[in-house]
């Protein structure tokens, strides 16, 4: 079992998909009961390998490793760490959520939704578990096409921009990152004698400072437009806001997180000198992400467009937390990443259903819902006060550790970032006021019917996760702490190297003092 | 040499001479047999005779025809494409010819061929036979173009197809005869042979001749500067003509300089700079071209120039390497491109389509499985994994970063950038136009879904197993070397 847990996790959505093809189309409950059933059993299967994880164990568990091209060395190479473990139980269960979410909101082309969403699920899954770069390549650009679906055809008026928008900022950082890639490949070949796509291994090669730079940044770059970082944004807002409310939350939830994960799996441990050279470039830009983003979701009109742009702003903090490159800032940059997921997935979530009820996201065609939809009004508020960072709940824990690891890193950064959190009370608070308090003043909000229980159940696994998180972290953070301290510590041996070659004048590389010439051309 | 070269040997040439007779027996008994779908079966019997025969030769290079024919499995793995794409081509073609009252039986003896001819042009080792394959392959095609005998889009295809067809054939033959004048010789292995001394004693002639052969093969495989007449070709050609232009007379333009410029000028090395200002130009026209279409078939032909430079990208680097990434390239584009256009060929089918890429509007909600395999292959057009068009394009452009040409990389794979915009604006179309839009109902044949079957199915397997045609590919070598 230990083996093979990964794989079917990974692919059990890709064979329900290829079993929903078969369902007569016009069968639309069958079909959404077929997807459901699928993902909760997809959940389990994941609940069930979260049971079998040991989380005090070091490095990669339930690996597989079986060659797939073996003329490049490519092989079907799986594993996880903690890190991979908690995104893809956050992946397991927001999939399951999306499911219930869309039961009544997609309305025509149920059965491509349903197939769309299972594929996306497989896609995201395999960036996750993968341990081959290749491997990971590929599910990496796999998955943008089920998301282009769900984006270009259930989206909203502007879909087909966003959708394509959303492909083409992703592809142009893919494709150099290919590049880098294959590179790579010959550098190992002429390191190692043979060719090998395997990441721990990679780890381990030495990569002469100039290349590594240019390496650097072209993963760094197909990562940050991803996540995104300011200034490769922009493709974020349009496609959240275009995307339907299941695109937004799996969007927000996950596929963000696959960015800031290609960072923490790859750049940090593949390129430690270079990620060390660009801590200040990517800090900054991750400052101007986190307040810039609180800024402009300040001004929105629409709620879904202020949460997309929180969206910014929050993972500003992931990113400025994982360059503080200490065991504080990378643990709170991980739990942020599942936080931000939990908490900005229940946003999406709840403007989504505000929306079917009203059919309009404009703030100022709310007000006094907390009058007519208690309920509602109580849910959105955790949620809000979550994404906020309140005490007892899961954001403050992760922007917490998020500051303190940034603090020891440098101060001033987070003193800056500080700001951020205030500016994101002003934003969430503002918006809050204005839509479930004050008074009723349109008519139309009045009669505006509570949650059901569909949309309670959707709600509550959330919830209880933001309190569970909030007030009691340990089982999270003890399963992050190897993994992190692991990566912290790849991290710091070639700092020390580095600075011991500043002294010395050596020529080393890592910790390895160079021995190898390691170049590519001639065959 | 080879005791076996001295001599002709015939039976080296079974897959094409078997496919010549089925070729003249259709051409005899076509006006006796009323019923063409029976012409159209003996045709695919020929086809896939000849293609079990060629089979039979993987891995046992010989020589005939003293030394003139040169059979390798270099020479199978391309007639294996060519052969693939006459097979597909001719199952699209009999109903889209019937639901264009075109059924004519020429039409399949023209098919064959042509085949054949691609076939002696991958199979030889001499300039002047595999200029002798281009003739019997280029006449049969100026023909297929204008078979809409009363379409006046046809004729033009059909007459400019020739017309710059022989001004190609007018540089090649130059070509050839200026490398005869340096070398005494137009059989590629002596020129390989005695290339250091040819170069020093008669360079200039030598590098002249490549140049002009090259100009001549670039016509055909359409690389840019001499694309101009691809597109109105491939507009105003029967769609399964068109489809079958996109693949096998590239395929054989590229055997042919792969055989000339790696294997007998292949010492050539400043050639290169050749190659890659080729390779840029093409891709990079092609790509940009094709943003701008209106029409489907316009914007295909504009995608094939694109993918000549994406192997003229594996060209520059050249070595044994190039030779596999840009066979296995080939190999895989031939389904994936066929794929693309066994579904305008559907549309095209439909009484008074242009193929204007507006026909494709509501297709998903129609037929959502046709739509569906759309989107296949037009991500493998564009590259994107798990499909046939990443791993080929992961595989030629390794060749090109293996040998340093990071730069030539990048710029490939910004063209594929590039691409992704107007491939998936295919898909827009066929998804995202509004639902109640009319997508007039296309006719489903049998024919057509073998077709659609295979070329899927070669996709996918070529992009998620490629182990195996990889494998093949490394072993597509020239003999003698």
């Amino acid at each position: 079992m230990e083996d093979r847990i990964l794989t079917l996790v990974t692919f059990f959505p890709l064979i329900g998909a290829v079993l929903l093809m078969f369902v007569p189309k016009e069968r639309d409950d069958s079909v959404k009961s077929i997807a459901l059933i699928i993902a909760f059993i997809t959940f389990l299967f994941s609940l069930m390998m979260y049971s079998m994880f040991d989380p005090v164990a070091n490095g990669m568990q339930f690996e597989v490793n079986i060659p797939w091209i073996s003329t490049f060395g490519i092989s079907y190479h799986l594993g996880i760490d903690g890190i991979s473990l908690l995104l893809i139980m956050l992946t397991t269960l927001l999939s399951v959520i999306v499911m219930i979410s869309s039961w009544n909101s997609v309305k025509s082309g149920v059965k491509g939704y349903f197939i769309s969403m299972l594929m996306l699920e497989t896609g995201m899954l395999g960036v996750f578990v993968s341990l081959d770069l290749f491997l990971f390549y590929v599910f990496w650009e796999a998955m943008l096409i089920p998301m282009y679906f769900i984006i270009g055809v259930w989206g909203g008026p502007r879909k087909i921009y966003a959708a394509i928008k959303f492909v083409l900022f992703t592809m142009f950082g893919s494709l150099l990152m290919l590049v880098a890639l294959l590179y790579l490949m010959f550098m190992y070949h002429s390191f190692a004698g043979e060719y090998s796509f395997n990441m721990i291994e990679l780890y381990k090669m030495p990569i002469p400072l100039g290349a590594q730079t240019y390496i650097f940044l072209a993963f760094a770059l197909a990562f940050a437009i991803k996540v995104p970082i300011w200034p490769f944004h922009t493709w974020l807002p349009d496609a959240h806001v275009q995307a339907p409310t299941a695109g937004s939350v799996i969007l927000a939830g996950v596929l963000l997180k696959m960015g800031t994960y290609g960072f923490i799996r790859i750049c940090l441990p593949m390129f430690p000198e270079a990620t060390l050279q660009f801590v200040p470039l990517i800090s900054i830009l991750s400052l101007i992400g986190i307040i810039y983003g609180a800024l402009v979701a300040m001004v929105q009109r629409d709620i879904k467009s202020l949460v997309a742009y929180s969206s910014v702003s929050h993972l500003g903090f992931v990113m400025l937390g994982m360059m503080a490159l200490n065991v504080q800032g990378l643990e709170g940059s991980v739990l942020q990443m599942i936080n931000h997921g939990i908490s900005t997935g229940a946003l999406f979530l709840i403007v989504g259903m505000i929306y079917e009820r009203r059919h309009t996201r404009m703030i100022s065609d709310f007000g006094g819902l907390a009058k007519s939809m208690p309920v509602f009004s109580t849910f959105f508020m955790i949620a809000s006060l979550s994404s906020i960072g309140l005490p007892l709940t899961n954001g403050f824990v992760g922007e917490f550790l998020i500051l303190l690891g940034v603090y020891k890193a440098n101060p001033v950064y987070a003193i800056i970032a500080a700001t951020g959190v205030i500016l994101a009370a002003c934003y969430m608070l503002w918006m809050l006021q204005r839509v479930i308090f004050g008074k009723i003043t349109n008519p139309e909000n009045e009669k505006l019917k509570d949650l059901d229980l569909r949309e309670k159940i959707i709600l509550i696994p959330l919830v209880i996760l933001i309190f569970w998180i909030g007030i009691y972290p340990k089982p999270f953070l003890e399963r992050i702490e190897p993994a992190v301290k692991n990566i912290v510590s790849i991290v710091n041996s070639s700092r020390t190297a580095s600075e011991a070659r500043m002294s010395k004048g050596y020529k080393c590389v890592g910790d390895r003092c160079d021995t190898h010439t390691v170049s590519i051309g001639g065959n | 040499m080879d005791i076996k070269s001295a001599a002709i040997f015939f039976d080296i040439l079974y897959p094409e001479i078997f496919l010549l007779a089925v070729g003249m027996f259709i051409l005899v008994v076509g006006n006796i047999f009323k019923n063409r779908t029976f012409l159209a079966y003996l045709a695919l019997v020929g086809l896939i005779g000849a293609l079990v025969l060629t089979l039979q030769q993987w891995n046992a290079p010989q020589s005939g025809f003293y030394g003139m024919v040169q059979i390798d499995n270099f020479s199978i793995f391309f007639n294996v494409i060519f052969l693939s794409a006459g097979i597909i081509a001719t199952l699209m073609a009999r109903d889209y010819l019937r639901a264009h009252n075109i059924e004519r039986f020429e039409f399949y003896p023209l098919i064959l061929f042509a085949t054949v001819g691609m076939m002696i042009m991958a199979s030889s080792a001499d300039l002047i036979v595999i200029f002798l394959g281009l003739e019997i392959m280029s006449i049969p095609l100026y023909v297929m173009a204008g078979f809409f005998r009363n379409d006046p889009n046809s004729n033009e295809s059909s007459v400019k197809y020739f017309i710059m067809g022989a001004f190609a054939t007018a540089f090649l033959l130059y070509g050839i005869a200026l490398i005869y004048g340096a070398a005494g010789t137009t059989d590629l292995r002596r020129i390989m042979t005695d290339l250091g001394y040819l170069v020093s004693h008669s360079g200039f002639f030598l590098y002249s001749g490549a140049l002009l052969v090259l100009i001549g093969f670039g016509f055909k495989v359409a690389a840019v500067p001499f694309h101009m007449w691809v597109p109105d070709v491939y507009q105003g050609a029967p769609t399964p003509v068109t489809a079958y232009f996109s693949v096998a007379p590239k395929a054989a333009g590229f055997a042919a300089i792969l055989r000339i410029f790696i294997y007998g000028l292949g010492g050539l090395n400043e050639l290169s700079v050749i190659f890659w200002i080729l390779a840029i130009l093409t891709m990079s026209v092609g790509n940009l071209m094709a943003i701008f279409q209106t029409n489907i078939k316009r914007m295909l032909a504009y995608s094939s120039i694109a993918h000549a430079g994406y192997i003229m990208v594996a060209l520059s680097v050249g070595g044994d390497g190039a030779v596999s990434a840009a066979a296995f390239y080939l190999l895989a584009y031939t389904f994936f491109n066929l794929g693309g256009f066994a579904i305008v060929t559907l549309i095209n089918s439909r009484t008074g389509s242009t193929a204007a890429i507006d026909e494709m509007k509501g297709m998903s909600v129609r037929h959502p499985f046709l739509a569906a395999l759309l989107a296949l292959f037009m991500f493998a057009l564009a590259g994107f994994p798990p499909t046939a068009g990443f791993f080929g394009k992961f595989y030629l452009f390794s060749e090109a970063v293996k040998a340093g040409y990071i730069w030539l990389t990048v710029i490939a794979v910004m063209n594929s950038f590039v691409s992704v915009y107007y491939y998936l604006r295919i898909v827009v179309v066929a998804y995202f136009g509004k639902a109640d839009e009319e997508f007039a109902p296309v006719s489903f044949k049998p024919a057509i879904w073998l077709v659609l079957v295979i070329t899927a199915a070669g996709t996918l397997i070529l992009g998620l197993l490629p182990q195996f045609g990889l494998q093949l590919a490394q072993m597509c070598m020239f003999s003698f070397k």
